[in-house]
């Protein structure tokens, strides 16, 4: 070791040895609160978690690896991860435009087109399911016009990700919409008097600033969508290999007690989600650093 | 390049913002829009660069119809008050906005654009900063930026909305030196807008005071603070002590006791508004003729000046005094203490 890092470590190296687990706060109650928080947090997310992965140990390790990668299985990921992927994805677009337009303009009933956005989080998702399959069936309102054109949509991949796309609209309207709603038309100002036009004003001003936001909204949908069950087994007519999601493998698997290969199934999903929110975490945290939010 | 407005007027619903407003920004000058606020002057900052429509009348730039001209194609340099610095570019991107925005015929090569702003830093002093993010800095560092992003595309109008308003005292005073200097270094017409006549008087070559959507006054700092056109100018640049007068042949009269106003000699008993301001007036411990008597009821030390209140028989109001300090020693200002106040100058306006 050189004299200059010997130097340099030292005192980085005394001040970690001397600074105390938590910092002192003025603010009272860190014990409690933090215990607390901590007691909940077990109860809650980590004990049945922990329960969950146990339990998919119940099987032997050949079984085990069989139930989480056979062919159906895997097919059902695909479709989970993939249908969820692409729901989250439109949400992403479209949940973006509709918030614009709720911050930016003033339009008759735009109060009720706010209200009804957060719909999709009060409605039954079975309910939601239903109404879906209804309209878009071959027979239905929407779906018969499709089905001029040979498109089958409920019953497909397709219907999966509309229901998944439903249930996510609310995250990204509703996590870009205060965002939006707070950043200064003096930032538009000059960058339009620094000679910018609107689509680059738009680019490389407003969208970075709402990146951070954009993402977080993003990995709510994408998160709610993996786990969805309800509105999803009406419109996609649970076809093994074809369009059976993985949280319906799970409920099969349930139905003839086989709890382990739940279990299983299921921990493959909590680790898959975990890894997926991770990545989106980090990508939030190096765009959240950049502006300094 | 000089900007002429002729005739603008704007309307916020009922609120009438400029009212019939026409002035002419020569080449060079640097301009202070001064007034109170809602007195109409950030909208007509705003309309001369374009950010705002006017209801009426048009901007010329150098004799040039520019009233519908997009404020893209406008070619000002617009600094705001919360300087709306781009939060998610480094300083240097920030600076290098305007140039890196221009279509591919005319965008500098990448180098020509690094020289370009390295050279802007340096005349705002802060080369050092260029890849930190705008809340690394202060808040004199940011208008530093803001202002050095603005010159990078070379306007020929340099607008400023309140540039030191979010600042503290210190930081301000320094700021408004150091603009004085850049533009002394620079010549390029600017116009900036303040409700501060401390700031408008330090920094401008001219000032236009503006009331209620209308111009009060244009001149010279020193012909504003010396001969103000009216009350409103007179009560809004520094500080005055107002009585309320009756003039009768050339005197102010103020209850039992009178003001000459020689330019009201044939004016017959008319309601009136005297001013004096607080330096003005000279305290003597001995009763000389033409002098108030009075009661000192505060006194405060601010810098290099005393600051004194007398309450009085003529008026309900205090009498503001500023003395300089060296007075001190030489009268007796304790609380209570007996003064007679002289006003030296005054002016008095008709009311109508």
């Amino acid at each position: 070791m050189s004299v200059l890092t010997s130097t340099d470590a030292v005192p980085h190296q005394q001040l970690q040895n001397k600074e105390p687990w938590v910092k002192k706060s003025v603010l009272p109650g860190f014990g409690l609160s933090f215990g607390y928080s901590t007691l909940y947090a077990s109860l809650l997310v980590f004990i049945p978690l922990a329960a969950l992965i146990v339990k998919s140990f119940g099987l032997p390790l050949d079984q085990l690896w069989d139930v989480v990668s056979n062919k159906r299985a895997l097919a059902s990921y695909r479709l989970t991860f993939g249908a969820s992927f692409i729901g989250a994805l439109i949400n992403l677009i479209f949940g973006f435009i509709l918030a614009w337009v709720l911050v930016r303009y003033k339009f008759p009933g735009k109060r009720i087109v706010d209200a009804v956005v957060d719909l999709p989080f009060a409605l039954p998702t079975a309910v939601a399911g239903i109404a879906l399959t209804a309209l878009y069936a071959p027979n239905g309102w929407i779906g018969q016009w499709f089905a001029l054109f040979g498109i089958k949509i409920a019953y497909t991949w397709i219907g999966v990700t509309i229901a998944l796309t439903f249930i996510g609209l609310p995250f990204v309207v509703r996590t870009v919409q205060p965002v939006l709603a707070d950043l200064e038309a003096e930032v538009e100002e000059a960058a339009a008097s620094l000679g910018a036009s609107r689509w680059q004003t738009f680019t490389r001003v407003l969208l970075p600033a709402l990146l951070p936001s954009l993402l977080t909204g993003f990995a709510l949908a994408f998160a709610r969508a993996i786990g969805e069950y309800g509105s999803v087994v009406f419109i996609s007519g649970n076809m093994p290999y074809r369009t059976e999601i993985t949280p319906l493998l799970i409920m099969t698997k349930l139905e003839q007690f086989d709890y382990a290969g739940a279990a299983a199934l299921g921990s493959v999903m909590l680790l898959f989600s975990f890894i997926l929110l991770l990545l989106i975490n980090l990508l939030q945290h190096w765009s959240h650093k950049r502006t300094g939010g | 390049m000089s900007i002429e407005v002729r005739q603008l007027n704007k309307n916020f619903g009922a609120f009438s913002a400029l009212n019939n407003v026409s002035l002419d920004f020569p080449t060079g000058e640097l301009v202070a829009l001064l007034g109170p606020s809602g007195c109409g002057k950030t909208t007509l900052l705003r309309i001369i660069a374009g950010l705002e429509n006017p209801d009426s009348g048009t901007v010329l730039f150098h004799g040039e119809e520019a009233t519908n001209v997009h404020v893209r194609e406008r070619n000002v340099g617009f600094v705001f008050q919360h300087y709306a610095l781009f939060r998610h570019m480094t300083v240097f991107d920030n600076v290098a906005f305007g140039l890196s925005v221009r279509p591919k015929e005319t965008r500098p090569t990448k180098l020509e654009i690094k020289k370009r702003v390295h050279e802007l830093l340096e005349l705002v002093q802060l080369d050092w900063l260029a890849d930190r993010y705008p809340h690394q800095l202060s808040g004199g560092q940011r208008q530093r930026i803001a202002l050095a992003r603005a010159l990078a595309v070379e306007p020929k109008v340099l607008l400023l909305d309140e540039p030191f308003g979010a600042l503290d005292a210190k930081v301000r005073k320094d700021l408004r030196r150091w603009l004085r200097r850049l533009h002394d270094e620079l010549h390029i017409t600017s116009i900036f807008v303040t409700h501060d006549q401390e700031e408008a008087m330090e920094v401008a070559d001219r000032i236009v005071v503006l009331n209620k959507g209308k111009i009060e006054q244009i001149g010279s700092p020193d012909d504003i603070y010396n001969n103000p056109a009216s009350p409103f100018v007179y009560d809004f640049i520094g500080q005055v002590n107002l009585f309320h007068s009756r003039v009768d042949h050339g005197w102010a009269h103020i209850g039992d006791y009178k003001l000459p106003a020689p330019e009201f000699s044939s004016v017959n008993n008319q309601t009136a508004i005297a001013y004096v301001r607080p330096h003005d007036i000279e305290l003597t411990q001995e009763n000389i003729e033409g002098s108030i008597p009075a009661t000192v009821s505060h006194v405060s030390t601010a810098g290099s000046v005393l600051r004194i209140e007398l309450t009085n028989k003529l008026s309900d109001d205090v009498i503001h005094v500023e003395l300089p300090r060296s007075q001190e020693r030489s009268l007796d200002l304790s609380v209570g203490a007996q003064v007679y106040a002289k006003p030296t100058t005054s002016k008095v306006f008709l009311q109508r």
